[in-house]
């Protein structure tokens, strides 16, 4: 390159203080429409809730001002404004029920969010470089596979309606496979550092694919067992398909080869016609899915079906906060918050609330495209590929792309580990976009090589 | 690794495609058809959370919705409910159920597409949409005085303005109070609804509009008219009256409901025929003009029309296919007859209205929450059933009856009343239903008014429709005359 890049990269620390401030801003006016439509007055502890919610955002800035001064400055922004509209709507959804804010699930959620934000806080601090991560690739890994199939285990692992995705540890329940993401996101970025290069070794070519060579099959076929273990006996659809797309677009990541795309989505759908075929429940869910409003389907559960006509209730514009009735939903404020947003704000609000979650992932991949080194590359992909996948298998459930499964909606939907993984992830993406933004140091000094004249060799 | 985590970005831009798309079709595409559902629990919890018009009869609201602290923002109240439950119908979390409610519940939900600029008007001023009131035609002396008529006994009254059509009273006995249908607490309203529904006195049942009954000799009305309108008859024409009438191809035969010959003489006029109601004269006269001229007659009074007053009137008929003895037992409304009250009081309207029988409704007004008036019934003809003159010499044949024939219970005091009366007989051993038509006054009817006491009422067998039905024909006649 002719051209020496020697611009500062901006901080962008002022524009994210200011984005924080109005997203929290935003947050306090939903609260407050919700106040005013629901009992016409605004309560007193709203000063104390919304700036104790603004602190806790403020600190987490101050954090990185201090510790990753050159993060992407979208992300805590938008994390803040999802995380609280789902406070908001969590609230909403309390007050529908008759619940005041001391006995609500809002305030719990809110105590979740102070804790998730401190412990992404300390990720950040602890955590000053991310490939420190590299060196514990397979300590993830077992973390990983460990919390995946942790709910399987008798006394811990709890069925919770249906889905036997959930430990439980005394007073406290726990989804496991939401700090799984994380864990096999590390564990994969590792793994594939590694393996890239044999696994990207041409093989046989078959209809114009160039297929990887049989032996490299291997660790593919362990991911796509692992997660028909997670459909068959976990009975959670989601975690599964989010877990083994998460495997499939990080090879696809580290070998630049679609052999390995068309390979984990032929197995995938294969799997999931095995299971089909074998299980009652999951032909429950494909009945469900496919024809919502039948007799038979309306018989196992309607829970969809009142979810799709609360979303209908909606329309272009929704009812307005506080002026609909998602309580008639079940899981209004976890597994079905998007159809609550989508009754009360419409169909443009749902819009943007896709938009702040469009733009999370893609300041991610950005981040991946940023950075220097392999591992960061492929663990930025995958974590923001995974926000991604964990949406559209949420809504996509919701909405009937796909049959519905039990996945929570990162940052909006109730329950504490959902909160603690997604604020980790995003805590992780901050120190790599950190680690891809910060200039070079040599960069600032044109090093002599460049400045020296190159020398033309006459050949003849 | 750059080249495959810009293709992911495409593979996550699809996703979020795909995610608009589906939301779009849920919330914008399919969200009408979704609100639709029978089982929307939102749908009908924003119907009730909309104040649901009023349904007037004069000045006074029977129907009207009432504030209350509770999910459903509005308890439907019907004072006077046991008197208008047939016209009004109710309305509960079930939905809404039998008359008005039910026939105009686009209206006075506020969903009608006619309340379209209304509703358009309401976004943007911000103002709590409202359902259209609906003012009825109903008079309320003349509902009082069928209902006060009727009392106990099982039985329907309808009265209609014979110059409009519009339905001055509306009575079905035994009712109901519509307000015990109308609770908040649903499993009371089940109850309700079930013991009324299984009651085998049918008090759900509007039986003015959807109950059909044999006519009798209030059918000896429309025979009349169909001979009349060939031409061949007027009202002094000689008929046979004997005590029994021998029926052709069979060994039946059709005898007076006395058992005794029709006058002193062997011929009696029409005029007296219809007067004391002389079976084997109407059977003989059937018999002469045809089954076709009949049953043609009877379509011209409404037989077999679909009507909507807007409640759905059962049709009433004449059977298709008659051989002679069927056609002698339908000529005195006997065999497979079948009418609504509401039919027979058009037949009598139809001749007091020179012979145009106008489409009877029940709604004369739709007023708007603010009082504007969205929609006024105007009078439609529905059919020429007669001639004028025809209609003339029905008239005086029909006062005849009133007069000096088996309807003088229905005398009134300086008024001329034509009138029919009907004893229906409708299986063996049974008691007949007493039937009076009639309209008033004679010269110029501002009322017409068709009665029905099954099983003859209280009176026992023996009471035709003079002693029983008349007399309730009367009381509403006199109250549509201030008498």
């Amino acid at each position: 390159m002719s051209i020496v890049s020697s611009f500062t990269p901006r901080k962008g620390r002022n524009v994210e203080l200011a984005l924080v401030v109005g997203a929290v801003g935003i947050v306090l006016l939903a609260y407050l429409n919700v106040e005013l439509a629901t009992s016409g007055t605004i309560p007193p502890g709203t000063l104390t809730l919304v700036g104790g919610y603004l602190a806790l955002a403020i600190g987490f800035h101050l954090v990185l001002r201090w510790r990753a001064s050159y993060a992407d400055p979208l992300m805590l922004p938008i994390i803040t404004l999802l995380n609280g509209l789902g406070l908001v709507m969590i609230h909403r959804i309390d007050i529908a029920n008759g619940k005041s804010i001391a006995d609500g699930v809002a305030l719990r959620q809110l105590m979740w969010t102070a804790v998730a934000m401190v412990i992404a806080a300390v990720v950040l601090i602890v955590l000053r470089d991310h490939r420190v991560l590299r060196r514990y690739t397979y300590l993830a890994g077992a973390i990983g596979f460990g919390l995946l199939l942790l709910p399987l285990f008798p006394v811990i692992g709890t069925s919770i309606y249906g889905s036997r995705i959930w430990i439980q540890l005394g007073p406290f329940s726990f989804q496991p496979g939401e700090v799984a993401k994380i864990a096999l996101a590390i564990f994969f970025a590792g793994y594939l550092v590694q393996t890239r290069d044999a696994l990207s070794v041409a093989g046989r070519k078959v209809l114009g694919l160039t297929l990887p060579r049989a032996r490299d099959l291997g660790p593919i076929l362990v991911a796509w067992l692992a997660s028909l273990a997670v459909l068959i006996f976990e009975r959670d659809l989601g975690s599964s398909l989010l877990f083994f797309g998460l495997f499939v677009a990080m090879l696809y990541v580290a070998t630049e080869r679609v052999s390995w795309i068309a390979i984990g989505l032929t197995l995938f759908c294969l799997g999931a016609y095995l299971a089909y075929l074998v299980f009652g429940h999951v032909q429950t869910r494909v009945l469900l899915w496919l024809d919502t409003f039948s007799p038979e389907a309306l018989r196992a559960s309607d829970q969809l079906a009142k979810g799709l006509m609360g979303m209908a209730s909606g329309g272009m514009f929704g009812t307005g906060l506080g002026r609909g009735r998602p309580d008639l939903t079940y899981f209004a404020e976890s597994d079905f918050i998007v159809p609550s947003f989508g009754e009360e704000i419409g169909l443009i609000g749902l819009f943007a609330i896709f938009m702040l979650y469009a733009l999370l992932v893609q300041r991610g991949l950005r981040t991946s495209l940023g950075t220097r080194d392999g591992f960061g590359k492929l663990l930025a992909a995958g974590l923001s590929f995974s926000v991604a996948l964990q949406c559209f298998v949420v809504v996509g459930g919701v909405t009937r792309v796909i049959p519905l499964t039990g996945l929570t909606m990162p940052f909006l939907s109730s329950g504490g580990s959902s909160l603690l993984a997604n604020w980790t992830l995003v805590a992780i993406l901050l120190r790599i976009s950190d680690h891809a933004r910060r200039p070079l140091p040599e960069a600032n000094a044109p090093s002599p090589v460049a400045q020296a004249r190159t020398e033309v060799v006459r050949l003849r | 690794m750059n080249a495959p985590v810009r293709r992911l970005s495409l593979v996550v831009a699809a996703l979020f495609a795909s995610l608009l798309v589906s939301t779009t079709l849920i919330q914008y595409v399919f969200a009408a058809d979704l609100n639709a559902r029978p089982d929307n629990r939102r749908t009908l919890l924003s119907t009730f959370a909309r104040e649901r018009g009023e349904i007037l009869v004069g000045q006074t609201a029977v129907a009207k919705s009432v504030p209350v602290d509770d999910e459903y923002k509005y308890q439907r109240v019907y004072d006077e409910g046991r008197l208008y439950a047939h016209v009004t119908g109710s309305y509960s979390f079930f939905g809404a159920s039998g008359g008005l409610e039910q026939a105009e519940n686009a209206l006075l939900s506020g969903s009608s597409d006619k309340l379209f600029y209304r509703r358009v008007s309401d976004l943007f001023t911000g103002r709590r949409a409202q359902g259209a009131n609906l003012e009825t035609t109903l008079d309320p002396k003349v509902q009082a005085a069928a209902a006060d008529g009727l009392k106990d006994i099982t039985g329907a009254a309808v009265a209609l303005d014979p110059s409009t059509g519009a339905i001055l009273a509306m009575v079905s006995h035994p009712t109901y109070d519509p307000n015990d249908l109308a609770s908040h607490d649903l499993s009371e309203v089940d109850k309700n609804y079930n013991t009324l529904n299984k009651d085998p006195a049918k008090p759900l049942l509007n039986r003015t509009i959807n109950e059909l009954y044999p006519p009798g000799s209030v059918f000896k009305v429309v025979t009349a008219a169909a001979a009349l309108s060939t031409g061949e008859y007027n009202e002094n024409s000689m008929l046979p009256g004997p005590a029994v009438l021998d029926l052709p191809d069979t060994s039946a035969d059709l005898p007076n409901h006395d058992g005794g010959a029709c006058g002193s003489t062997e011929e009696i006029t029409m005029t007296q025929a219809m007067a004391v109601s002389c079976n084997t004269a109407f059977a003989y006269l059937g018999l002469e003009i045809g089954a076709d001229a009949l049953q043609s007659q009877a379509a011209k009074f409404g037989f077999g029309d679909v009507l909507e007053v807007p409640m759905r009137v059962t049709p009433s008929s004449v059977p298709a296919e008659l051989n002679k003895p069927q056609l002698a037992q339908s000529s005195i409304g006997q065999y497979d007859v079948r009418v609504t009250p509401m039919q027979m009081a058009m037949v009598a309207a139809g001749v007091a209205n020179r012979g145009v029988v106008m489409t009877p409704y029940l709604v004369e007004s739709v007023i708007g929450s603010d009082l504007s008036v969205i929609e006024s019934a105007s009078p439609q003809e529905l059919s020429q059933a007669v001639t004028p003159e025809v209609a003339a010499q029905l008239t005086r044949m029909m006062e005849a009856v009133v007069e000096d024939g088996t309807g003088r219970r229905a005398q009134m005091e300086g008024v001329d009343v034509a009138g029919k009366t009907g004893t229906a007989q409708h299986g063996e051993g049974r008691k007949a239903h007493a039937w009076f038509i009639s309209f008033a006054p004679a010269d110029d009817p501002k009322i017409a008014v068709a009665v029905i006491a099954e099983d003859g009422g209280v009176a026992g067998s023996e009471a035709g429709g003079g002693t029983v039905a008349a007399p309730i024909a009367k009381q509403m006649m006199e109250a549509r005359l201030n008498r």
